[in-house]
């Protein structure tokens, strides 16, 4: 499945350098910095290559290491700049997790905090000049979202049995219009993992392609190339607010997904 | 589809599915704003709130972005 997706994206990169090149467009196309390359060599993306993609998502993995590891290896009561942003992201998400999914949820955390400092890592080294966006592509946040929906389903049923479909069930809602809210409910459901994933993504690759788009206009327009170069400022400023603000969203999601299942009542 | 018209309606789509990112944008200005508004009523309460503001954004906002993946799949991939 790797194998495809990577193939699909690499032709769709080569079809898009086509694409503006024959029509004399944008000398930068927005699109070029999402494709999927071999690192070391020229040729096809296998299922085992090493590619771009791979690199960037080790070094996301990497750097939350070096923060959360080496960062607060001296425990000092005084802490080091290192050791207090790495108390600081502790802190917010066990913080998250307590307020949005309560107490007793507080044994989910490990996983929840991989996913928000694995996000937010790969969504800021993707704002390094030269760098890759592995966040900006579906097929990656498609996995933490199903990994997500599928472990948020499995871990309801396992909790609450069958009483775990009263999650469709709104008791609070007069009789007659329930069946009708059920099948809206159900469907709000399965729609989860596809708006959880496809809002990660969407953001990252539309901030990037923004900002490629203004590259474009800056390489063409000469002197007056200093509007773009001030709009790609502001606009990479936005873009360090989306990075974690993304993060953010994506955790507390999944904090309000396993608050449901574990207390699926209305 | 091959030619000339079919280009055409393609970026004629592509355009009107970027309608769609304003108009959530209308949302999510609509939800910071009520937001705001009852923050400023009662600042004790706001604070507990920011987490919910959030996911309301979130909502508000993955239904642009749909709009923004269509005007995608349109531009590149059809």
């Amino acid at each position: 499945m790797a194998q495809h997706e990577a193939a699909i994206l690499v032709e769709e990169g080569a079809s898009g350098a086509a694409h503006g090149g024959s029509e004399g467009g944008l000398s930068i196309h927005p699109m070029d910095q999402f494709v999927v390359q071999p690192l070391f060599h020229d040729g096809a993306v296998g299922i085992f290559t090493v590619t771009n993609a791979t690199f960037w998502m080790a070094m996301a993995v990497l750097c939350t290491v070096l923060l959360l590891v080496i960062g607060t290896r001296g425990r000092n009561v005084v802490p080091s700049r290192a050791q207090s942003v790495a108390e600081l992201a502790y802190g917010f998400v066990y913080k998250m997790v307590e307020d949005v999914t309560g107490r007793e949820a507080v044994k989910y955390f490990p996983y929840i905090m991989t996913l928000f400092m694995f996000i937010v890592m790969a969504n800021s080294l993707a704002l390094l000049p030269m760098s890759f966006a592995p966040t900006a592509h579906i097929s990656v946040t498609a996995v933490l979202a199903f990994a997500v929906f599928f472990g948020v389903t499995i871990l309801g049923f396992v909790k609450h049995g069958t009483s775990f479909l009263g999650l469709f069930w709104v008791s609070s809602a007069p009789l007659v219009i329930r069946p009708v809210l059920a099948v809206i409910e159900l469907i709000s459901y399965f729609v989860r993992p596809v708006s959880h994933s496809v809002r990660l993504a969407g953001n990252i690759t539309a901030g990037h392609a923004v900002l490629k788009v203004f590259a474009g206009f800056a390489s063409v327009m000469g002197i007056g190339a200093i509007l773009p170069v001030v709009a790609i400022t502001a606009i990479y400023a936005l873009e360090v607010l989306v990075a974690f603000i993304q993060a953010y969203i994506f955790t507390i999601l999944t904090c309000v997904y396993l608050k449901d299942a574990l207390h699926p009542s209305h | 589809m091959e030619g000339d018209i079919a280009n055409m309606g393609q970026f004629i789509g592509a355009g009107i599915a970027a309608l769609g990112s304003g108009l959530s944008a209308l949302g999510v200005g609509n939800v910071a704003a009520n937001f705001l508004n009852g923050a400023l009523r009662n600042p004790s309460a706001a604070a507990g709130q920011t987490a919910t503001l959030f996911i309301g954004i979130a909502f508000a906002e993955a239904l642009g972005i749909f709009s923004f993946l269509v005007a995608l799949l349109l531009m590149f991939a059809v």
